[in-house]
């Protein structure tokens, strides 16, 4: 059923677009410099860019790229550029001691959870696309009209609260971020 | 299948066959060498126009006009040394280059350059591509190419471009949210993403053009925006060489400099061209009515509209002086964003209809009231003795002490 149900073209761009994602997913954790690693996460955004487009999602597509890899991953670069965390500090000492046994339990749980997801619902019992599951997704242009109705309307309060949660972020990182400077020479201030 | 493929572009509407797979690889092989040969041109054009404005001759020794120079350019920079500083980071020194040359080659992909031909019977639209995605795909590799300017800088193992490859990061990202308002105003308007339907939109006429239906605002701030991320003249302070010795590419030597060279002359044209598309509709304008004049103008029409905003990026560079850091960000995040997004609700306002639009447009005036009215007071704490922020770019004296100094030299 699966086998047939595939044509070799999207097994093609989904093992490349696997490829693409897993690749880059080793490569964050795996390389020593941090500039590498925002590198290879470029490139997981871009393998989860392609297996939208293979979903005929393109709007989210494109969004993926301009939002996640266009600002997000440039704002990372750019701190650890102004930072000079680039420079190889060597990580041999554990800043928070027992994470290793955490991140082993973790993973562990993550893991377990994805295998009973995958096992019970319906998205790899032959399904070509996850749109198939409920409404059809729109081609082309219809696909965007199809995202902002769902968003505006269906979900608009979840769409609200996270700009809230988005903008009670920033205010934060400015009131944090802001000192009360202290004048010392007030008389030499013209 | 092939129904969403003809959804796409008419020409697969009836199946892939080999016809429309040589179509298609011409058209593509066409739209990259045209790009390549306007490459050539630009910049001899650039260097010519640079030299006439500062009474100059310009290049003029090899071939008539001098228009082979920029060919005798490209041979030198191959045949030189190529070098890779003892302190690059190797692979991500020779990876940057490409990811800067990469969009733009992209990007020029989805410009309508004329309408629709028919060539053995099938409808072939004059652009590489037309993904429904659209003009989403040029913000997208703009996002891409600041990677490869920053990480350029990045790699070198040096302190100037990495100076470069910081300031070009935080200036690329501040000018992408007021060009992303603007674009987004336009596929209001348009009410489809592809650039496409875009022009066929303002087919109708001069009035139907972008540029007048929106008013002038959102054409300004993407002529703006657009300039600040091409990192053309008066935006350059990447590449100041007063500051910063040659910027990001400063440790770049031979054909990777070139490309770098090259990527830029393709940004600047390929941009002058998501100008025209978006705001003078394309390859809109008027046509004989003789048989295969008929489509041959829109081209000729897309390469007018196209040169004169070549010519203006020429003339900034000629005649605009560089902007400081400080003020670069300032209007950006200050003046551009805000005015951006204010146009773009009054345009939404007036698309559902006239009692909406003057809302919006009472809203937005408030806004704007209010926020001159924080500027001022975000100013005054400044400056003041309450001042929250180091002041930025202010001199170790103070102006009046300067200027009077300067006319006590002056005489």
């Amino acid at each position: 059923m699966i086998a047939g149900a595939y044509a070799l073209p999207s097994i093609v761009v989904f093992a490349t677009s696997a490829l693409l994602v897993l690749v880059g997913a080793v490569g964050v954790i795996a390389a020593q410099n941090p500039v590498h690693s925002a590198l290879s996460l470029i490139m997981t955004l871009f393998g989860v860019a392609v297996a939208f487009v293979a979903q005929s999602a393109d709007f989210l597509a494109a969004v993926q790229i301009i939002v996640y890899a266009g600002a997000i991953v440039v704002l990372f670069l750019f701190v650890i550029m102004f930072l000079g965390v680039d420079r190889r500090d060597p990580v041999r000492v554990e800043p928070l001691v027992g994470q290793r046994a955490f991140a082993a339990v973790g993973v562990l749980i993550t893991v377990a959870g994805l295998i009973t997801l995958m096992a019970r619902s319906h998205w790899v019992s032959g399904a070509i696309s996850v749109s198939s599951g409920g409404t059809a997704l729109a081609t082309g242009q219809g696909n965007v009209k199809q995202l902002g109705t769902a968003v505006f309307t269906t979900y608009l309060f979840a769409f609200e609260a996270t700009a809230a949660l988005l903008i009670i972020a920033v205010v934060g990182a400015v009131l944090l971020a802001r000192r009360e400077r202290v004048v010392e020479n007030e008389g030499s201030d013209a | 299948m092939s129904a969403w493929l003809g959804s796409v572009d008419p020409l697969y509407a009836h199946g892939v066959t080999f016809a429309v797979f040589a179509i298609v690889v011409i058209r593509l092989v066409a739209a990259f060498s045209v790009l390549m040969g306007a490459v050539i041109v630009m910049i001899w054009f650039e260097r010519k126009t640079i030299s006439d404005m500062q009474s100059r001759i310009g290049p003029q020794r090899w071939g008539p006009f001098g228009l082979f120079q920029t060919l005798a350019d490209g041979i030198k920079l191959i045949l030189k040394e190529d070098l890779i500083p003892s302190e690059a980071d190797r692979f991500v020194f020779k990876l940057a280059p490409y990811l800067v040359v990469l969009p733009a080659v992209i990007t020029f992909a989805i410009v309508p350059v004329g309408g629709t031909l028919t060539i053995a019977g099938h409808s072939v639209q004059l652009q590489a591509a037309n993904p429904p995605m659209g003009i989403l795909l040029m913000l997208a590799m703009s996002g891409i190419s600041v990677y490869g300017v920053m990480l350029a800088g990045w790699s070198s193992g040096s302190k100037y471009p990495l100076l470069s490859s910081v300031r070009a990061s935080a200036q690329m990202i501040s000018y992408e949210a007021a060009l992303g308002m603007t674009i987004v105003t336009i596929v209001l308007a348009t009410g489809s993403l592809s650039t496409h339907d875009i022009v066929t939109a303002q087919g109708h006429g001069i009035l139907h053009w972008n540029l007048i239906r929106l008013g002038v605002v959102p054409f300004v701030v993407f002529l703006i925006a657009i300039t600040a991320e091409l990192n053309r003249p008066p935006f350059d302070v990447v590449e100041a060489e007063s500051e910063l010795v040659g910027g990001f590419h400063t440790e770049y030597s031979s054909f990777r400099f070139a490309i770098f060279f090259l990527a830029e002359y393709m940004n600047t044209i390929t941009m002058s061209a998501i100008m025209v598309t978006l705001f003078f509709g394309g390859p809109a304008g008027w046509i004989p009515n003789v048989a295969h004049l008929r489509w041959v103008f829109p081209i000729l029409w897309f390469l007018v509209k196209t040169v004169v905003f070549a010519f203006c990026y020429v003339w900034f560079r000629a005649s605009l002086p560089r902007l400081r850091y400080d003020q670069l960000m300032d209007l950006g995040w200050k003046r551009l964003i805000p005015l951006s997004l204010g146009w773009m609700l009054i345009v939404a306002g007036f698309i559902v209809n006239r009692a909406w639009g003057f809302a919006m447009a009472g809203v937005v005036l408030l806004a704007w009231l209010l926020l001159t009215r924080a500027f001022e007071l975000g100013h005054r704490r400044e400056r003041g003795a309450s001042s929250v922020l180091a002041p930025v770019g202010e001199r170790p004296l103070p102006g009046e002490v300067l200027r009077a100094r300067t006319d006590e030299e002056e005489g």
